[in-house]
């Protein structure tokens, strides 16, 4: 499936999920690791360590709103895949990112701003599965 | 007062997130699809996030402590080791098959798109069953080697 190269929106959209990383960091002093702050809100150790976490992911889930309300539709979603397919790969995604303490927000973006040299191997390491498997899944096996 | 910024700061990330293309599967995978139909757009999301939080963490460190809480509460441990390895290598398979990362799915699951909700439920399922496989792994260590195991 073709997509639209998009590299102003992409490029704006990552200078604010940039944004709310160095604000994170600035008010709690955490990094904005969507992995961790979930895990954190399923298995919460404290209530006010629920708390803002819960703040935070219903802050990320109003996200899309207000980009309808400033654009008049809600996000693309676009999926090439079976259901089958996706329940599988949320499963491995979940194994993957508890095991590798992270995922692209977490290693890919506030590990590498700082150059943690653990999360350069993780987002390496992640990078290179992903090209794998897709080009397995679109040029071996064919999908 | 502080949960109100934490909730805009959560909002700001899942409207990047909306605004970037992140959330859609079809065009994180083409950006890995290199012999195929290739869409770079996620390599500016992440220059773009990286343009911001890398000389943003280095103001922010300098103050020497956040806002709300006495220190920065960054990750424990530098170990390079095969978990971070292998888990990170397994989290990419999981996501060259999904298209979704669990950052990039998070905000979106408040829009009812059925294949997010599908994919929330099994990563969630799998981070769970990862956690169980990690303690399990720990008690047996300790059983041997009678110290605890790093988590």
């Amino acid at each position: 499936m073709e997509t639209e190269f998009t590299p102003l929106a992409s490029t704006f959209g990552g200078l604010l999920i940039g944004l709310a990383s160095v604000m994170l960091m600035w008010a709690r002093g955490n990094v904005f690791g969507a992995t961790g702050i979930l895990t954190g809100f399923l298995q919460p150790s404290s209530s006010t360590d629920w708390a803002w976490r819960a703040a935070i992911l219903l802050g990320m889930m109003t996200g899309p709103f207000v980009y309808l309300f400033l654009t008049g539709s809600l996000p693309t979603i676009e999926v090439p895949i079976s259901r089958t397919t996706m329940i599988i790969g949320g499963f491995i995604v979940g194994i993957g990112v508890t095991y590798g303490a992270g995922c692209t927000s977490g290693h890919g973006v506030c590990g590498m701003a700082r150059l943690s040299p653990r999360s350069i191997v993780a987002t390496l390491s992640f990078m290179a599965g992903t090209a794998v498997m897709v080009f397995v899944m679109r040029h071996l096996v064919g999908g | 007062m502080q949960l109100i910024l934490i909730y805009a700061i959560g909002l700001i990330f899942g409207l990047g997130i909306s605004i970037s293309g992140m959330a859609n599967p079809a065009k994180v995978l083409n950006f890995f699809d290199i012999a195929g139909t290739w869409d770079p757009s996620l390599g500016f999301v992440m220059g773009g996030a990286l343009l911001v939080t890398a000389p943003g963490y280095y103001l922010v460190f300098r103050r020497g402590q956040p806002l709300f809480n006495r220190e920065f509460t960054l990750p424990g441990t530098r170990l390079i080791d095969r978990k971070l390895v292998l888990g990170s290598l397994t989290f990419g398979l999981g996501w060259g098959l999904a298209g979704f990362c669990p950052g990039a799915a998070l905000p979106v699951v408040s829009t009812g798109n059925q294949d997010v909700a599908l994919f929330m439920v099994s990563m969630i399922a799998g981070l769970f069953a990862a956690r169980w496989m990690i303690a399990q792994t720990a008690k047996r260590r300790d059983a041997q080697l009678r110290h605890r195991a790093p988590q």
